[in-house]
């Protein structure tokens, strides 16, 4: 692979995209800070940060989905003012968004046709559709219902929409972040032929691996601001790693495996039908977690992982009491309260409006999973007899919590609304891991976190497991999954595959997974 | 440069528009009843007074202002809770009707029967038809999925015209010249009145007593809890194991019952027999008053007096003007207008917006 | 003119109302606004035109005056719902309300009044032919406005640009507002069709089906409008099979009480209100239909970030 050193003012022609001294500000939050950033054609260019570094609000200015508060974008040498997507595509910039814009129940060519200016409508769109796609290896049928396609093939709507429109500037925000290292592999290729075509990328990631590998310059924000413009070439994933988080990188330590202690969580030959018309079917899951261990679920979204945590927590019950049990008890039948009285815990993934009200204060949201159980420490309990509710012992739990997890708030006792997403997590973490449960099922603990966070929040949750608790991750974050499991199973429409210890597996191997590789010998062991 | 005015969230809900909000939405309806009343012609101030203030002035008028608010204050506040819920049960009206009949069945059918308990036995009966009633859109929205709104409604309709056939049919009184009217009700068969020979009558203690414990059910018990959590987020609600389709049952249950008893304590109350109009449509104006109360039972109660001013205001401007007495429809439909209208105020201020953009570096923001 | 065709006569009268009402409906639904206060702008319609009609002594200008009736209302709702993004299922019922009370007062000094009937057309002169010739070609204009509007709508939302972005905005206005789509915008401009729909209905009401104004005319029609979109799962050709369903048991009610089959009237009366909550219980046994042509946002305010 080629390996030179970027001068960003080698050549007389003006850059593509130039962008100078961009601010955008949200009430009281700099989101971006004075951003300046070059962009050429034919090039792959990163914008590499943590998760609320500003990169989505950066690209969102550039593609007029968002306006800047001050600051100017220069096309091709001349100032624009991009004040609506439909000016950015006119200019020549097309946008594949992290999550899609797309409609579920229209065709994809009703989809496309929707995103695109009257000139590019006419003719016989749903020809053009398949002929490009089929030229860019990305096969999409333009009569399906978009709630019928997997989100691989959905990105591919978003890609071949854009491509459509025939852009000079490509912007990708985390395209990877929902496929498959296989589908991964084949977007690059896309990519590839785009710039040999002498198309622009602007690529937002936060994994290194893969901006080291296709990524011709790349810019790192943090907090809102520029840190450093580099080669990703000649940078290492670690310094490159360094300079997104802007200190040593968080280790997270391991800590021994107990040898092999009591199954805690087992589900065997579990099957459920999915109670929406889009939802998806579990399909003869089986699995078994001892004390003291670890299983990280990994899988592409949408596979069927809100539907296995519904079934493990009991939001979702099953009439086979032995489907699923946990602490030695058949628990298929019991709902969500009962599960945690013999000593269960679960944290959902989405933390507004499902494992916390946003309009609750946070003591309010204590009692939310803890109104049916007994106080750890000196056995009290939030409802009384009469059903009255103990206000004062919730907000103690509230300070404790806050104090022992490190909820960052400007007043002891806010809505849950007003944290941010990092600290709302910590809370959410602390309320349950408080209680020391023997089961805990999380489902994307650090999903929109900050590192500092994330962090704290995965050596909690290998904290808790050596002190002898089972653990069910589920995760779409590879890094984290390989950071936390002892045994690695993957989800993939519905069926779970055979857990393998964590050191067994790679990330290749995962991705097969992922793309269904198992289905078909779960299916026939089911048959 | 032009300037337009945009709503901005407000990061906090604010807790003083929350008691604002209703006292705005009373003056601006004040203010277009002026002008409904200027615009017929009808000297508007003189009617204003004769609409809000004359009917606040003799003990005789605040007397009729507590029965009338009677029925409202009971239905509001057990649609208030259902509403919280995210419950629209907006069937009352029908749940009102058939308590009055479930309960007007023991003077009608065991007309000897003159006992305090078959008072006690009228209240429970006409609970008991409101929540059965409520009971049905319950059944099909838990098991077929059914929106209640619809439901509910349309069980008003059936709910009139069984009621119509009643007291034109089988319950109707055979010495009453063929009116479509049941017998009398007599003796232990009417609420006892509370204060000397007016016309208060023992409805409300019932009325402050649902009052009391709602307002406790809400704030301090789990149930109250329960009910927030599943009406703002449903899907936490799921995660606290809150049950969506027992709630279905508790709310229409609850507020069907109360509706049931404001009809019983109609008929055994001031209307005194079964009728075919037994209610000025309370159980519709019960809906403005759980939203104008803040869908919390104290709020509720107070709401509830200011819509029955409406009542007898609607009366009075008819008697001393000669104007029509749908003016009150009016006034409640604009008062639950302006209250929603305002109630934008609690999640959002308004804020002039220059259409220029602004450039200025980094400037701060409150 | 035989039993027979008399009863269909009486049939697409009765069926005509529901259909006006929810055709417009369906295309405020499509469009992700749920409006509940059908009922009180198609009485506000009604009392409208009624008036309008009795003042000019055209019934065209009272079919007017009640589109513009039922746009004013509807603009109201848009406006809180839109603009202010107050919750749609109270303002709905506020509309209603209002509707109901503003009516009342309106017509308080029109009831009992002769009104003006629109009065029917004699399409290519073909009136006098037998057996069909009144159904198909003799009936009154709004009947025919009626179908008419249901084919546009349904060419509308499937074969033109714009009906695509409607539902588009009905499915996601998130997304539609990425793409750069005024939601806010279309669904006004839905929710205005609507109220001109709601509006026709009740004019329809006044001018034509019982040509004089009674206060609360429309007797539950718009509620059982709103059910008959759920019904037709925002599909206008369901929709039209709907409303002439309810159209017929409306009648049936009617003809049952005619021909004295012992059967109290006030049972027959309630027939349309329970054949709706049954029609809405049919239904929802479907739950795939139901579920794909849900609008997805359906009732959900939009506030655009800027």
């Amino acid at each position: 692979m080629e390996c030179k050193i970027v001068s960003l003012h080698s050549t007389h022609e003006p850059p593509l995209l130039e962008v100078k001294n961009l601010v955008k500000q949200f009430g009281n939050l700099t989101a971006n800070d004075h951003i300046n950033l070059h962009i050429q054609g034919s090039r792959i260019h990163a914008l590499l940060g943590e998760n609320g570094a500003g990169k989505s609000t950066l690209v969102k200015m550039v593609y007029g989905a968002l306006q800047p508060t001050s600051g100017e974008i220069l096309w091709q040498g001349e100032r624009v003012i991009v004040d609506s997507p439909a000016r950015a595509r006119e200019l020549g910039i097309g946008m594949v968004f992290q999550h899609f814009s797309l409609f579920e129940a229209l065709t994809v060519a009703e989809n496309i046709s929707l995103a695109l200016p009257a000139n590019l409508r006419e003719g016989n769109l749903e020809q053009r559709i398949s002929e490009l796609s089929h030229d860019y290896g990305l096969t999409l049928q333009p009569d399906a219902l978009v709630a019928d396609l997997s989100v691989g093939q959905r990105q591919r709507i978003e890609i071949v929409r854009c491509l459509l429109q025939q852009p000079r500037l490509l912007i990708m925000d985390e395209p990877t972040a929902v496929l498959t290292p296989q589908e991964a592999q084949s977007l690059f290729t896309t990519l590839q032929r785009l710039t040999s075509e002498g198309c622009a990328v602007l690529y937002i990631s936060h994994r290194l691996e893969e901006v080291k590998q296709i990524c011709h310059g790349a810019t790192i924000l943090r907090h809102g601001k520029i840190v450093a413009s580099v080669d990703p070439q000649i940078e290492t994933a670690a310094s490159l790693a360094q300079m997104m988080v802007g200190a040593e990188v968080h280790a997270v330590s391991h800590g021994t495996v107990a040898a092999s202690g009591q199954p805690l969580i087992i589900a065997e030959q579990f099957s459920q039908a999915a109670d929406t018309p889009f939802g998806v079917d579990l399909k003869a899951v089986n699995l078994q977690v001892r004390a003291g261990e670890i299983l990280a679920i990994a899988g592409v979204a949408g596979n069927g992982q809100s539907e296995l945590f519904a079934a493990l927590s009991g939001e979702q019950t099953n009439n086979k009491p032995q489907a699923i049990n946990m602490c030695g008890q058949a628990c298929g039948h019991l709902g969500i309260t009962q599960r945690r009285r013999i000593g269960a815990a679960f944290i959902p993934e989405e933390r507004m409006g499902h494992s916390a009200v946003a309009n609750f204060s946070l003591s309010d949201n204590i009692i939310l999973s803890r109104h049916s159980l007994r106080d750890n420490h000196d056995q009290q309990s939030l409802v009384g007899r009469s059903g009255t509710i103990n206000y004062t012992l919730a907000r103690d739990i509230n300070m404790h919590i806050g104090k022992v997890y490190d909820v960052r708030k400007g007043q002891p006792d806010p809505e849950a609304g007003s944290l941010s997403g990092g600290n709302l997590q910590k809370f959410v973490m602390g309320r349950e891991l408080d209680r020391r449960p023997k089961v805990l099922v999380v489902n994307q603990p650090t999903w929109g976190v900050d590192a500092g966070a994330a962090a704290l929040i995965r050596q909690a949750l290998i904290d808790l497991a050596r002190s002898g608790s089972a653990l069910i991750v589920i995760s779409q974050d590879l890094d984290e999954i390989f950071e936390l499991a002892d045994q690695i199973a993957v989800i993939s429409r519905g069926y779970l595959s055979p857990a393998q210890p964590a050191q067994s597996l790679s990330a290749e191997q995962i991705g097969l997974l992922m793309a269904g590789a198992h289905e078909t010998s779960t299916q026939a062991q089911t048959l | 440069m032009s300037a337009k005015i945009i709503l901005e969230k407000r990061h906090n809900a604010s807790p003083m528009m929350r008691y604002l909000s209703p006292l705005l939405a009373i003056g601006l309806t004040v203010i277009a009843g002026g002008l409904i009343f200027l615009a017929m012609g009808q000297p508007p101030l003189k009617a204003l007074y004769l609409y809000f203030i004359d009917p606040l002035t003799s003990i005789w008028s605040l007397q009729e202002l507590v029965v009338k608010a009677s029925p409202l204050i009971l239905i509001g506040c057990g649609l208030a809770v259902a509403f919280r819920a995210n419950i629209w049960n907006i069937g009352a009206e029908g749940q009102l009707l058939i308590g009055a009949l479930f309960g007007s069945s023991i003077p009608i059918l065991f007309g000897d029967w003159q006992s305090p308990l078959a008072l006690v036995c009228m209240l429970l009966l006409g609970a008991l038809g409101g929540a059965l009633f409520g009971a049905i859109p319950a059944l099909l929205k838990n098991r077929f999925r059914v929106n209640e709104i619809l439901t509910s409604l349309m069980l008003v309709y059936v709910a009139q015209l069984l009621l119509d056939w009643m007291v034109r049919g089988p319950w109707r009184d055979p010495h009453g010249y063929n009116f479509p009217k049941s017998v009398s009700f007599e003796g232990w068969h009417q609420l006892p009145i509370i204060i000397g020979n007016g016309r208060v009558h023992m409805g409300i203690i019932l009325v402050i007593l649902a009052v009391v414990i709602l307002y406790w059910m809400m704030t301090k018990t789990i149930k109250g809890f329960e009910i927030r959590v599943i009406g703002g987020a449903p899907r936490a609600g799921a995660f606290a194991g809150f049950s969506q389709t027992r709630m279905v049952w508790f709310c229409l249950l609850l507020s069907g019952a109360l509706a049931g008893l404001a009809g019983i304590i109609e008929v055994a109350g001031p209307v005194g027999q079964l009728q075919p109009s037994i209610s000025p449509n309370y159980g519709f104006t019960a809906i403005i008053v759980a939203f104008l109360g803040r869908l919390n039972s104290i709020g509720v109660m107070m709401a509830g007096l200011l819509l029955a001013v409406s009542y007898l205001g609607g009366e009075g401007v008819q008697i001393e003007l000669g104007i029509s007495d749908k003016t009150t429809h009016v006034f409640q439909g604009m008062l639950l207008f302006f209250i929603l209208m305002c109630d934008t105020l609690i999640y959002y201020r308004l804020r002039l917006l220059s259409s220029m953009p602004k450039l200025t570096q980094g400037g701060s923001l409150p | 003119m035989t039993g027979l065709e008399a009863f269909v006569l009486t049939v697409i009268t009765a069926s005509t109302p529901f259909l006006l009402a929810a055709i417009g409906e369906l295309v405020v639904e499509r469009s992700g606004v749920l409006n509940l206060g059908v009922e009180g702008m198609m009485v506000m319609g009604a009392v409208c035109g009624f008036g309008a009609a009795h003042l000019t002594g055209s019934p065209w200008l009272g079919v007017l005056a009640a589109i513009l009736a039922g746009a004013a209302m509807a603009l109201l709702f848009g406006f809180l719902t839109q603009i202010l993004i107050t919750n749609q299922v109270a303002t709905g019922l506020s509309i209603t309300l209002l509707g109901l009370g503003l009516s009342g007062l309106i017509g308080s000094n029109l009831v009992g009044l002769p009104g003006e009937k629109m009065q029917p057309l004699n399409v290519f002169g073909l009136n006098e032919m037998p057996i069909l010739g009144t159904l198909v070609f003799g009936q009154d204009p709004l009947v025919y406005i009626s179908i008419l509007l249901t084919l546009g709508v349904a060419y509308f939302l499937y074969r033109t640009r714009a009906g695509l972005i409607v539902r588009a905005v009905g499915q996601s206005h998130q997304s539609a507002h990425s793409l750069g789509y005024k939601v806010i915008a279309v669904r006004l401009s839905c929710i205005v069709f609507g109220g001109c729909c709601a509006g026709l209905a009740g004019a329809y009401l006044s001018l034509s089906y019982t040509p004089q104004w009674i206060e609360n005319m429309t007797a539950g029609r718009g509620w059982i409008a709103l059910a008959l979109v759920v019904f037709s799962t925002w599909m206008p050709g369901r929709l039209a099979i709907g409303a002439y369903l309810f159209g017929t048991v409306w009648i049936l009610g009617l003809y049952a009480q005619a021909w004295g089959i012992g059967i109290p009237s006030q049972f027959l009366s309630s027939l349309p209100y329970l054949a709706t909550i049954v029609a809405l219980i049919l239904i929802s046994t479907n739950r795939r239909l139901s579920v794909v042509n849900t609008p997805a946002s359906l009732g959900q305010g939009f506030v655009p970030d800027r």
